[in-house]
């Protein structure tokens, strides 16, 4: 072949979305010290207790949005979580229960190894996400309506576990789960495996893949049905992992529990620049997005907002977070 | 690595389809079709849009599954159901609409699910930059593994698609119109990377429009038309007529059925448009039963005039003169309150509501402008002015009714056109009004722009087919990145003269 074409070499782009996210955590912190000192003669950042209370705080539903976050890259949405967080965490404590507490909800199944309780929660989060992405998968119907079906069916079945009753008393070893810092390293080893799978396997690349363009990626040869299971399947089971930890700490289990998850967990994500149009996000991103909404929370309850206040300003931070990324998507097409 | 595999095959043909049937909802896009792939050849495949050409190829590569008859590969029926069995069994495919995913880098779109894994199972990315390397440095594409595709022109895009598809080293490559979107000198590196594919015993389905690429790339070739098999020749024995005469079924004897009618007074003038960064001090006017033709090449800006004049992003600079006065137009509606019409570029993107039906896409316009009783719209006037306006158009539907997706590019360029004609325009701007239609429905629309000059409507089409817009306007204005660089009369202009002043 002796045609030699020039064609021009496009400007290779740095990965500049998280350092942009970074930068706003950065911001906002700065806001939050400013006023500290002004309103309440004290630093914000400079205090380990607060610091800690803030991750541990927001690491359970930082678990939800690891899942949520793939789903997201992949195009879709999971409103799911948090009723899978209810769910699973009163399954799994209704076979954690302490050896001979007598009001127990299967008292022949008292003081099982901790094993047998975590297993069956995580499977039960593993067949609702199945569920959810068989549905997504194979009837077409869109990601929110079947993660909705998923959101009511599952809270309801919560509900019916124990006829709303709470469950409590669980053994030692499953109160340990989520004893201490122990949520916030349970999300730490959950991130990294993630941005591993996310960044260096088949998986990760057809996540994206799917997100990008359903189409290109089926005529690559992907089975995007198949991978659609996968990833809700993963996001379900994550759930599940955040429905232990969450009920492991407050040493009990009730059928309202993880209620409104979901929503934070899509908005630690948006916040951390995965694009809800799919094809785009890091995990990394969702981390910073999960401490700055972490940020937000201490920072208000720091300078004694009215809890009420908290909630109307997280509405609209989220909103703000995608109207950032729809001004991104035009800023580039522009360019281009 | 690159060089296993493809062209092993010694038999005469690799590729066999047998009276290959599809049916699609009130459709029977393929009636027992044939073809014959010979190994290290370049078989063309041609036909009007709607032939069955792209439906063929999407059988082949596992996107459809047919109704009936036979694939054979190598000899060997071929079951395939989805398109990693087309990709096991040796077949690879540049798709019509481009199949890359933005965001990923080149390399990850090139080598998505081929991905080379290091010692832990994961993915190296290093390997995978340098497999792309070398992959671009055999086919002398210069780009950078590392770009996002999002960042790419459609024409690096295209050169993309062409590296994957190679780079599956099967023994058949099905290329669909792979040079709608590139530039002549992308073209003929893609023909120097097809001989070279040839060279190597590799069978090359290709499928165009365009006569000039057939003589020059292809062995043989094969016509299909409205689904059914025409035949196949070698390139050689044959001519372009006889190439369209098949195609067509009859004879086209008037390509561009340009009529001589009697020019009025100006109608639309435009003085000094500017839209800083975009183009500058543009100045024409058209007159009543004049067709002006603009001409350039890609990037001159011609699309961005006409939008402009039709308040789509207008300009903030210069007048728009309609009948002699001055008219601000800010947003579309304003256009059409001044009698303008406008086809856009592109039909699928901005054209059609593509999930609506015929008569709902014809409607859209005229409801805007009255049509309304008591709060709803007046349904049986418009529906009978719908009716009438796509018979007179001669839309060929089943059924007014029917989605527009479901129609030809052709058809639904028609009911574009009679979506605009029920606004009764007097200014009707048509940009590229025959692109991707088929050379039938192609003259029946060239018709309906001299009709409706003879009636005395201004005519503004930009077109970037040469023949076409000589043949059609009484006036041309040429255009060169964002200037009017000359305009030429029918009389005195040629081909030689419109390229000298679109590349100055």
């Amino acid at each position: 072949m002796t045609d030699a074409i020039v064609t021009a070499t496009p400007r290779r782009r740095a990965s500049v979305s998280e350092l942009n996210i970074l930068l706003v955590l950065v911001a906002i912190c700065a806001v939050f010290e400013m006023l500290g000192w002004i309103t309440q003669g004290q630093s914000f950042l400079m205090n380990w207790q607060r610091l800690s209370i803030m991750i541990l705080q927001v690491s359970v539903v930082g678990i939800i949005a690891i899942g949520v976050t793939q789903v997201i890259i992949s195009g879709g949405i999971d409103l799911s979580s948090g009723s899978i967080v209810g769910a699973t965490a009163m399954i799994a404590m209704s076979l954690a229960q302490a050896s001979g507490y007598e009001r127990a909800v299967y008292p022949a199944l008292t003081g099982l190894p901790v094993l047998i309780p975590v297993a069956v929660g995580l499977l039960a989060g593993l067949i609702a996400g199945t569920i959810n992405g068989a549905l997504i998968a194979y009837t077409k119907i869109p990601p929110f309506i079947a993660t909705l079906g998923m959101m009511v069916t599952a809270r309801g079945f919560a509900k019916w576990y124990t006829k709303g009753q709470p469950i409590s008393f669980p053994s030692d070893a499953y109160a340990w789960i989520g004893k201490g810092m122990h949520p916030v390293m349970i999300f730490i080893i959950v991130a990294a495996i993630f941005y591993v799978v996310l960044k260096y396997t088949r998986y990760g690349k057809f996540t994206y893949a799917i997100g990008a363009n359903p189409q290109a990626a089926r005529v690559s040869g992907i089975n995007v049905e198949k991978q659609l299971v996968k990833i809700y399947a993963v996001a379900g089971l994550l759930s599940a992992l955040a429905g232990i930890v969450v009920s492991s700490r407050g040493l009990t289990a009730q059928a309202g529990m993880g209620t409104m998850y979901e929503l934070d967990a899509i908005a630690m994500a948006v916040i951390g620049g995965v694009s809800l149009t799919g094809g785009r996000g890091t995990i990394l991103g969702t981390c910073i997005g999960m401490v700055i909404f972490g940020v937000i929370i201490s920072g208000f309850t720091f300078l004694r907002l009215d809890a009420y206040y908290q909630e109307m300003i997280k509405g609209v931070i989220i909103v703000a977070a995608v109207v950032a990324d729809v001004y991104r998507q035009k800023k580039r097409s522009k360019k281009a | 690595m690159l060089d296993q595999a493809a062209g092993r095959y010694q038999g005469e043909y690799i590729l066999e389809v047998d009276h290959i049937v599809k049916e699609f909802p009130g459709v029977k896009a393929l009636d027992g079709v044939e073809l014959r792939l010979r190994p290290g050849s370049v078989h063309a495949l041609m036909g009007e849009n709607g032939a069955g050409k792209s439906t063929l190829m999407k059988i082949i590569a596992g996107v459809y599954t047919p109704d009936g008859g036979e694939v054979r590969f190598a000899g060997q029926p071929l079951a395939i159901k989805t398109p990693l069995d087309a990709l096991n069994s040796g077949i690879a495919m540049i798709h019509q609409e481009l199949n890359l995913m933005n965001w990923m880098t080149v390399a990850e779109n090139i080598w998505i699910r081929r991905e080379p894994k290091n010692r832990l199972g994961l993915i190296a990315h290093r390997k995978m930059r340098e497999m792309t390397a070398d992959l671009f440095a055999r086919l002398n594409i210069r780009l950078d593994p590392d770009a996002q595709v999002s960042e790419l022109t459609v024409a690096q895009k295209q050169m993309v698609e062409i590296a994957r598809a190679v780079s599956y080293n099967s023994d058949v490559l099905i290329m669909d119109e792979p040079t709608s979107a590139i530039t002549e000198n992308e073209v003929e590196h893609l023909f120097a990377i097809i001989r070279d594919l040839k060279a190597r015993g590799i069978g090359i389905v290709y499928i165009t429009h365009k006569m000039n690429e057939l003589f020059e790339i292809a062995d043989e070739f094969t016509v299909f038309r409205d689904g059914k098999y025409v035949g196949t020749h070698a390139s050689k024995d044959v001519t372009r007529d006889d190439i369209i005469r098949m195609m067509v079924g009859r004879e086209i004897t008037e390509m561009f059925p340009k009529v001589e009618c009697p020019i009025g007074e100006t109608v639309l003038e435009v003085r000094n448009l500017t839209l800083p960064g975009v183009f500058q001090e543009v100045s024409f006017s058209v007159r009543s039963g004049e067709i002006l033709g603009i001409a350039g090449l890609v990037g001159s800006k011609r699309s961005n005039v006409a939008e402009a004049i039709f308040g789509v992003h207008p300009a903030p600079f210069g007048d728009v003169l309609i009948d002699g006065r001055n008219v601000q137009i800010t947003c579309p509606s304003d256009a059409m309150r001044h009698g303008m019409a406008f086809l856009t570029e592109d039909r699928k993107e901005t054209g059609c509501f593509l999930i609506l039906n015929c008569l709902e896409n014809i409607q859209s316009a005229l409801i805007t402008q009255g049509h309304v009783k008591r709060g709803f719209i007046d349904q049986k006037s418009v529906t009978a002015k719908a009716e009438e306006m796509a018979r007179l158009l001669r839309v060929k539907t089943p059924d007014l009714l029917e989605k527009v997706e479901n129609l030809s590019g052709g058809n639904q360029q028609k009911l574009l056109i009679a979506r605009w004609l029920l606004t009764n325009p007097r200014i009707l701007i048509l940009d590229e009004p025959t692109r991707g239609i088929d050379v039938g429905a192609k003259s029946e629309i060239h018709r309906l722009i001299t009709n409706l000059a003879v009636q005395g409507v201004a005519v503004v089409m930009i077109s970037s087919e040469m023949p076409e817009v000589l043949g059609m306007s009484d006036r041309i204005m040429v255009m060169h990145e964002g200037r009017v660089s000359g305009f030429l009369d029918r009389a005195e202009a040629d081909q030689v003269k419109i390229m000298s002043l679109a590349a100055q």
